[in-house]
């Protein structure tokens, strides 16, 4: 068996992104963040999906995430922004844990509606909600770093840091999860689920700290893309949102927690580009995409980096 | 009690549609066991087919009478179309992988016909309200009605009735009925399974398409309307239990008379109720109202 260098992999991307953040264009400063903070979400969707677990409402962690912040920021008066990540981290990883207790006696379809539900009734309470904007949502101010003010420039590149920092942090504490016995479990409760349990571990258990950690972890990606946009909106718990989080799951592939790191890039470039030059095809762009991905290529983009590196000797 | 009678007849209008719609996505699912994420574009082509249909047979001066053929016509011709296109290029390609598979894939359906219906018909609204407007008004419970909603609540009833005729009294019916209970023991037995197949979504897709064909004369018929159909149409399906078609009618009731008390008695909380209910159902019975227990698999 080869050995596995992903933690290695991690750090590289770490050291490489730190530099790469102080010296990228400004135009690719936000696109770069707002990728990573999807793709920190999707590093939580890869947890579930690996067990067979699709949830077409992920969006309600992202978008709670965001509404955390954002909440924080109008209501709380925070405006560090590594506290502010921290603020939707616990929000979520509550609220992911608290609906985990109903969310693990679900499989299947059924998981995948239930989590659509609960998304689709934080939008109903949102859009309708005056004081948060209505369908406008709201904006959020520029955050601090340390206590420090410093200009939106600046900012916008520190955000991009943390934006790098946590994205690491996160897939190496999934990856690590995903090594130890009780991550190990994945696999196996995609397989045969009656089994794991005659093997004398509780499923339910398993996938409730699956689906609280993918809650947190999405709740951190929608701080981050809160503060990087500067602006919520109940959009972003639509089904649709959820619908393009995992799709780009899928694109990227389960096979390893940097699938989607490179994933959401790929997904966010390609999105900037059609906005730029085929806003009228992006949908269908995606659909084709999709669909050519379920038929031919069920790894998603992972697969193709895993050939590439299983050829080298 | 003039508000009680509003509510519920608001509600049963709100069914009637969503039964229309719903019923069509919980036979294919039953079926084909296929969650349709792209039954929402059956019914969005269908409202633009026949909002479209219907304009030119108002411009031309034919019979206004016949428009409601016409619309018939657009749906059914809609569901054949599309139905068998996606069928035979896409759906072929995913029979017995998981359920997940197929939802994601109908989802991708779902986003490429989105842009088509969009390149086709541009980002205009169309308007068709001349059948609802020919069929009048009528006073009745001191409530002024549209006539047109009750032809709405008869259709439902009718698509209902013909149904629980087309499964429970007909040759082909019965054979699906048969795919239902077990596919491959029909399979087993000589039914031709991919056929059956073909015709249910066909049909399904005719179903979702007469759904939108009813409403174009209700709203404007404009972009993303099958993004917000297929959700409510969802929270249907998964209430009465997925592949129940009493379960739709029942969803449908709950759903649509939820709905009517929310927006009369606490407009903020219309679409917060659907999903609650939703939810709650899902809560205490897993598989929703109306749904067959399964064996457990070893």
């Amino acid at each position: 068996m080869a050995r596995d260098r992903t933690l290695p992999a991690i750090g590289v991307i770490l050291a490489l992104g730190l530099v790469a953040a102080a010296f990228v264009p400004t135009w690719t400063v936000s696109f770069a963040t707002l990728a990573l903070a999807k793709g920190i979400v999707i590093i939580g969707l890869v947890l579930l999906m690996r067990a067979a677990l699709v949830p077409f409402g992920q969006a309600l962690f992202y978008g709670a995430g965001a509404y955390a912040t954002a909440l924080a920021v109008r209501v709380g008066g925070v405006s560090d922004a590594i506290l502010l990540v921290l603020v939707s981290l616990v929000a979520c990883g509550v609220l992911a844990w608290l609906l985990g207790f109903i969310m693990s006696r679900y499989r299947e379809i059924f998981f995948a509606m239930l989590s659509l539900s609960f998304s689709m009734i934080l939008y109903g309470v949102l859009v309708k909600n005056a004081d948060l904007g209505g369908t406008d949502g709201f904006t959020v101010a520029t955050p601090t770093f340390l206590g420090t003010k410093v200009d939106i420039p600046t900012a916008r590149r520190l955000l991009l840091g943390l934006a790098i920092v946590l994205t690491a942090g996160a897939a190496a504490l999934v990856h690590i999860y995903l090594r130890s016995p009780l991550g190990a479990l994945c696999e196996a409760i995609r397989d045969n689920e009656i089994r794991v349990e005659y093997l004398g571990t509780s499923v339910r258990r398993a996938i409730h700290v699956k689906f609280t950690i993918a809650g947190a972890l999405a709740g951190v990606g929608g701080a981050i893309a809160a503060m990087s946009v500067g602006h919520v909106s109940p959009e972003m718990t639509y089904w649709t949102t959820s619908g393009e989080l995992v799709f780009t799951a899928i694109l990227s592939g389960t096979g390893s927690v940097l699938a989607p790191i490179i994933g959401s890039f790929v997904f966010e470039s390609v999105q900037t580009l059609a906005f730029q030059y085929a806003p009228r095809f992006w949908q269908m762009l995606i659909g084709i995409v999709l669909l050519g991905i379920i038929l031919f290529l069920p790894g998603g983009i992972w697969s193709l980096v895993k050939r590439r590196a299983g050829a080298k000797p | 009690m003039q508000l009680a009678a509003t509510i519920l007849l608001d509600g049963f209008v709100y069914a009637a549609w969503l039964f229309i719609v719903a019923v069509g996505l919980t036979l294919v699912f039953g079926v084909m066991k296929i969650l349709n994420v792209a039954h929402g574009q059956f019914y969005s082509i269908g409202a633009y087919a026949t909002a479209s249909l219907v304009g030119v047979w108002f411009a031309k001066g034919f019979a206004p009478a016949a428009s409601y053929l016409v619309m018939l016509a657009a749906a059914a011709l809609v569901g054949l179309v599309v139905g068998f296109v996606l069928e035979r290029a896409v759906l072929r390609l995913i029979y017995g992988r998981d359920e997940v598979v197929g939802a994601l894939a109908t989802y991708a359906v779902f986003l490429i016909l989105e842009d088509a219906v969009r390149l086709s018909w541009g980002t205009d609204a169309y308007l068709a309200p001349q059948p609802r407007e020919l069929m009048g008004i009528s006073e009745m419970f001191e409530l002024t009605v549209a006539n047109y909603d009750v032809f709405l609540i008869l259709v439902a009833i009718v698509v209902g009735v013909g149904f629980w005729y087309g499964l429970n009294r007909t040759r082909v019916g019965r054979l699906l009925l048969a795919v239902i209970h077990d596919r491959e023991m029909a399979a087993a037995f000589g039914v031709n399974v991919n056929r059956m197949f073909t015709i249910t979504f066909i049909i399904g897709g005719m179903l979702g398409a007469l759904g939108g064909a009813m409403t174009a004369p209700v709203i404007s018929v404009s972009p993303g309307i099958g993004v917000e159909v297929i959700v409510l149409a969802f929270a249907v399906v998964v209430i009465g239990g997925m592949g129940s078609v009493v379960g739709a009618l029942i969803g449908a009731l709950i759903v649509g008379v939820a709905r009517a008390m929310a927006v009369h008695l606490a407009p903020n909380l219309e679409l917060f109720v659907i999903y609650a209910v939703m939810t709650a159902v899902l809560a205490f019975r897993p598989h929703g109202l109306f749904a067959r227990a399964e064996a457990r698999k070893i």
